[in-house]
């Protein structure tokens, strides 16, 4: 089969599987209103697929630094902090994200995924181990390749699964770095962190905790799950994004290890990435302040978590394990899947349709994400749409 | 050695017959992906099961060189001899 063949199976498959006069991957956005508000066609829609957990997008402080940062130093770096060097905005934020996690060290990336690419592929080379959930990020899976360890799975959240596989390594444990998540992207659940402490203080091993989904969204000051659980100096690193809860585009590694910085010298998706530009590093900073005061936008981020959570269970529909941020319906087919993505959008509100492989265990997802900036009113619209779906595509 | 190599082929067929049903016909030349649509997501749960019943962890890296049953059997059967 030639390179081209390839492409062209990929369009059979799409064919088969998605409607034609709809782009369900890649809806073409036509206008954007506001946090929670866009317009898709000629319909005014509710974003609910966005991870704006805390509704940040808009924020006029975060406008206001950006516009700042573009006027005083420009569109962009043009280049890698190793070859065009660190603006001073970068260290900034480095040392403000070191102070937040109260870490020795921290350093920026230029997008969440090359945060883990980065991190994962700096720490593990050919010899050592990386023990991964079996529903990580395409990123963490993308940095393990990248890295040239071993890559072994273990159940999702299943910590007899672990510890078996941690014995089983013998010695080699000790060169392992195992990786979890603060928040699972596709059904929004934890990860069990203090039982993977012990685990990890027992074999010797180290770990890596993303929070991406979790920074802004759990412990008192949206540290994540380390701040929720109480653990934050029990975890060797943690990465994470700015492109949901901080609502801009980067990621970060922070580290009770000084020798994170090394990581500048070794990390290929460090070294060879354009740094973030003065306008994202900005608003980001600005953000980041936000996030760490904001303990009014989480309370209402988990007030419209529970309404929306606990309507949809009520309705009767299969969700994720916990309320979460991320709430995940979970359909038997992919074609139920797409009927109430589509009917959704049809009722003017827009979240994520994920089908196989992308979901665990084979599963179709109509994922939602829900923000501080919905009111009680729009989740309540969202559960009424979801209770006219059950009865017209479940009879 | 070479029994050890049968207990390993014959018990992952059995485990791959739940994943294609029991008409398949499965030999050591049987394609996995090609012939019995093993998926990359019903390959790592066959795996998984695979684990348990072996007691051994298989790297999905070394899963990339793997297209027919004999392929995995005799990864398995390195993996066990390795622990041993």
């Amino acid at each position: 089969m030639s390179l081209l063949d390839k492409l062209e199976a990929v369009a059979a498959a799409r064919k088969a599987l998605l409607p034609e006069d709809v782009e369900v991957f890649g809806t073409p956005i036509d206008a954007v209103y506001s946090s929670t508000e866009a317009k898709i066609g000629d319909r005014r829609i509710l974003f609910l697929g966005t991870n704006n957990y805390l509704g940040l997008t808009f924020a006029p402080e975060c406008l206001q630094a950006a516009h700042v940062a573009i006027d005083s130093e420009g569109t962009g770096t043009t280049g890698s902090r190793m070859a065009n060097g660190s603006y001073s905005g970068h260290r900034a934020l480095e040392q403000e994200f070191a102070d937040f996690y109260q870490c020795h060290s921290c350093i920026v990336f230029t997008t969440g995924y090359q945060a883990n690419l980065a991190t994962i592929s700096g720490l593990a080379g050919t010899g050592d181990v990386v023990l991964i959930d079996g529903d990580s990020h395409a990123s963490i899976y993308d940095g393990c390749r990248l890295s040239g360890a071993e890559i072994i799975r273990f159940r999702h959240n299943d910590m007899v699964d672990l510890e078996k596989r941690l014995r089983r390594l013998g010695d080699r444990s000790r060169s392992t770095l195992i990786i979890i998540e603060g928040i699972y992207s596709m059904l929004g659940d934890r990860a069990p962190l203090a039982d993977v402490v012990k685990l990890k203080d027992t074999y010797g091993s180290t770990l890596l905790l993303d929070e991406a989904h979790s920074l802004g969204v759990l412990g008192k000051t949206g540290q994540g799950l380390v701040e929720e659980t109480g653990l934050v100096g029990e975890v060797d690193f943690i990465t994470g994004t700015f492109s949901k809860s901080l609502g801009g585009i980067g990621g970060y590694c922070v580290s009770k290890h000084p020798q994170l910085d090394q990581l500048r010298y070794v990390s290929r998706p460090y070294i060879f990435t354009a740094s973030p530009t003065p306008a994202t590093i900005a608003s980001t900073r600005a953000a980041l302040r936000l996030l760490r005061d904001g303990v009014g936008l989480r309370q209402q981020l988990w007030r419209n978590v529970h309404q929306l959570y606990s309507r949809l269970d009520k309705l009767g529909y299969q969700l994720g394990p916990e309320p979460s941020p991320i709430i995940a319906t979970i359909l038997d087919t992919p074609q139920q899947a797409l009927a109430i993505w589509r009917g959704l959008l049809e009722h003017g509100i827009y979240v994520n349709l994920v089908v196989p492989p992308a979901a665990p265990e084979g599963n179709s997802l109509v994922r939602c994400s829900v923000s501080a900036a919905h009111s009680s009113e729009q989740m309540d619209y969202v559960g009424n749409a979801f209770s006219e779906l059950r009865k017209t595509i479940f009879q | 050695m070479a029994s050890d190599y049968n207990d390993v082929l014959q018990k992952l067929c059995h485990h791959l017959k739940q994943f294609t049903g029991p008409d398949a016909e499965i030999t050591p030349e049987t394609d996995l992906i090609n012939q019995l649509a093993i998926d990359s997501v019903k390959l790592l749960n066959l795996i998984m099961e695979i684990e348990d019943e072996f007691d051994i962890s298989v790297p999905i890296n070394a899963l990339a060189d793997v297209q027919t049953v004999h392929e995995l059997a005799t990864l398995i059967h390195q993996i066990r001899t390795a622990n041993k």
